[in-house]
């Protein structure tokens, strides 16, 4: 495991690498940091923070998509929770805030769980009715206002810091931390590709495939419950209509990207979240380099068709026939 | 036997809806109103028909609503900028919406990758041309424009059937007929049922799957062209999400997102059930247009729950396969 990491994330780390450097090149200022308040500023700690929301996305998503899946509402969950954490901010303490904003993510997930593990649905079809249908709940909820709230709470939530950091970015290690040992410290990881792998055969081997299905698109509503909370909290708002929207594809190609492959089976949390990393670092040194803005969705759809072809399984038989090349070489 | 028991759960549900909007507000059920939902609705029309002809095939298309925001700047840019004649423009658009069409369905086939994340690398491709084209929504002016916007076919009852409207019920008829009666329709079927077996039968599976995206791009395009005459304007933020509405109303037309069933009719009457609502709340005044995601996502529960029920009542009525599907593999 820990010796097979390394060798996995090796293009992702070198990706990450090269587009850093570009970001330094283009701004030379990239790596200064300097603590402001109690708090670090620069550029590399405002690709973490920005990064947050889609890096806790992926966390979900990339659970889900190892079982063979794929879940489109997470843009209109994190609207949904948004919605209720702004509207009970004033007035509620901050727990019960993110108690039922996660409450909300959970049943979101919950739907989409029964969906897909218990009626069968094919996933993208699944979920694309809680995408469509979730911004209308979450307009319901803010009745169509983006509601502001001023509890300074759950505005640390979104601007405080931890040590010095950010609190976004240590919610989102966090939550890796506490993904990697839930499904890494036990089998659930290992049963979970199996499913994705092969689900008729792990279902014969013993495997409660229907239960590992639910159970990530649970896992998947509230990540993207949490996402939807620390978006309101860091414009101190919630806008129905634009919070989280477009983030699922974003979070579905932060997944891709880490070497994950969209038809299931093994998957790596460390690497999607370096996927949701890479593409925020792309974006910042976008928006730093002065280039407009526009220009972004196409060096997107470059990297996403570099990444598919890379993992495209007519070139897979190349990379195999290196791979035992290399092998072969003392 | 089970594709037109869907056509026919849509078309009463439309009835039904149509009934109940009219019982409430007696103006709905005037030529007027009707012409105009066919109006307001045309683009997503045309560029349904050539998303059934993709999930019918078992794939499925992301980029439209980009292609159609790209069309509407290229044309806009060509006729009021570059000078090019409207027609030279709509036919010079219309050959870059099917190369477009064709690189998608190329890469699909040759690299054997999920039409999902192709089409969707498309979509940003796409939408980021057209953000540097132009990110200002220019108006167009040329005559033809308001030429096109004039004529109309009076209907009794002071309804105006208008020019779009007339173009978007020219390509569904077209589109199925094409579905329908021709070997390439055939083929379509065939790709969404096995594509394995499709493979086996001769039919050239690659050639087929470019020409398909070809086809739904190009649609896109001639929706995109149409979208241009319905605003008078190019705009690149136009039509964002319009894949998400077209891919709704064509599970609503009862084609299975599996592929291997589906129909034009039942695409159209999705659109008009979506068109519907959208009257219905404008009628209404007080609902606020969030209702219409509300009632679009909840109609979708309903028809893919229906689907389902129908399909396991015809595997059960049916020999058992030897394999049972595999749980929660997406396309």
């Amino acid at each position: 495991m820990t010796l097979r990491i390394p060798r996995r994330g090796l293009a992702q780390a070198f990706a990450l690498i090269v587009i850093l450097m570009i970001d330094r090149a283009v701004s030379p200022q990239f790596f200064n940091l300097h603590l402001q308040d109690g708090r670090l500023f620069g550029s590399v700690i405002d690709v973490l923070n920005r990064g947050t929301p889609v890096a806790l996305l992926s966390l979900g998503m990339v659970l889900v998509i190892a079982t063979g899946g794929i879940d489109l509402s997470v843009g209109a969950v994190m609207a949904i929770a948004g919605a209720t954490a702004a509207s009970l901010a004033d007035t509620h303490s901050l727990p019960v805030v993110i108690g039922s904003a996660l409450a909300v993510g959970l049943a979101c997930g919950l739907w989409n769980g029964i969906l897909v593990a218990v009626l069968r649905i094919q996933p993208i079809v699944a979920t694309l009715i809680l995408m469509v249908a979730g911004r209308g709940i979450a307009q319901l909820i803010t009745e169509g206002r983006i509601v502001t709230f001023t509890s300074p709470d759950l505005v640390w939530m979104g601007n405080g810091a931890v040590l010095g950091l950010p609190t976004p970015i240590v919610i989102a290690i966090g939550m890796l931390l506490l993904t990697g040992a839930v499904v890494r410290g036990t089998a659930l990881g290992l049963l979970i590709e199996a499913t994705g792998g092969n689900a008729r055969a792990s279902e014969l081997s013993g495997v409660g495939t229907r239960a590992m299905i639910l159970s990530v698109y649970v896992w998947c509503g509230i990540c993207a419950a949490l996402a939807g909370v620390i978006a309101a909290a860091d414009i101190m708002g919630a806008d129905a209509n634009n919070a989280g929207l477009w983030l699922e594809l974003d979070a579905i190609l932060a997944v891709v990207i880490g070497g994950t492959s969209l038809f299931g089976g093994r998957f790596s949390l460390v690497l999607a979240v370096a996927g949701a990393m890479i593409i925020q670092a792309m974006n910042t040194g976008i928006l730093l380099s002065g280039y407009p803005p526009e220009l972004n969705l196409l060096v997107k759809a470059v990297v996403v068709l570099a990444v598919l072809l890379a993992q495209s399984p007519r070139l897979g038989d190349l990379s195999r026939f290196t791979a035992r090349w290399r092998r072969s070489k003392p | 036997m089970k594709a037109s028991t869907s056509v026919a759960i849509t078309a009463a549900v439309l009835v039904a809806g149509f009934a109940l909007c009219a019982l409430q507000f007696p103006n709905i059920a005037s030529t007027r109103v009707v012409a105009n939902l066919l109006t307001d609705n045309a683009f997503l029309g045309i560029v349904a028909a050539g998303m059934t002809f993709v999930i019918i095939s078992g794939g499925i298309d992301l980029s439209v609503g980009s292609v159609i925001g790209f069309t509407t700047v290229f044309v806009a840019l060509a006729v009021e900028r570059w000078g090019i004649p409207p027609f030279a423009a709509f036919a010079l658009v219309l050959v870059l919406c099917a190369l477009f069409g064709a690189a998608m369905g190329a890469v699909i086939h040759v690299f054997d990758l999920p039409p999902f994340i192709v089409t969707l690398a498309g979509m940003f491709l796409a939408r980021g041309i057209s953000f540097l084209l132009s990110t200002e929504s220019i108006p167009i002016t040329a005559p033809i424009y308001s030429a096109v916007s004039d004529f109309a076919i009076r209907l009794p009852g002071g309804g105006r059937l208008t020019a779009i409207a007339i173009a978007m019920l020219a390509i569904l008829v077209l589109s199925a007929l094409l579905l329908h009666l021709t070997r390439f329709g055939a083929n379509v079927y065939a790709l969404g049922g096995s594509r394995t077996a499709t493979a086996l039968m001769g039919i050239p599976v690659g050639s087929m799957t470019i020409r398909i995206y070809m086809l739904s791009s190009v649609l896109a395009g001639l929706a995109g062209i149409v979208f241009s005459f319905y605003t008078a304007a190019g705009y690149s933020l136009s039509a964002v999400g319009v894949e998400l509405d077209t891919i709704a109303a064509v599970v609503i037309g009862g084609t299975l997102l599996t592929g291997g069933q589906g129909s034009v009719i039942g695409t159209f009457l999705g659109v008009l059930i979506q068109g519907m609502i959208q009257t219905y709340i404008n009628f209404d005044g007080t609902l606020s247009s969030w209702w219409t995601k509300i009632a679009t996502g909840v109609l979708l529960f309903v028809f893919i729950a229906l689907q389902q029920g129908l399909m396991a009542l015809a595997r059960r009525s049916s020999v058992k396969p030897p394999g049972v599907k595999p749980v929660g593999v997406s396309t």
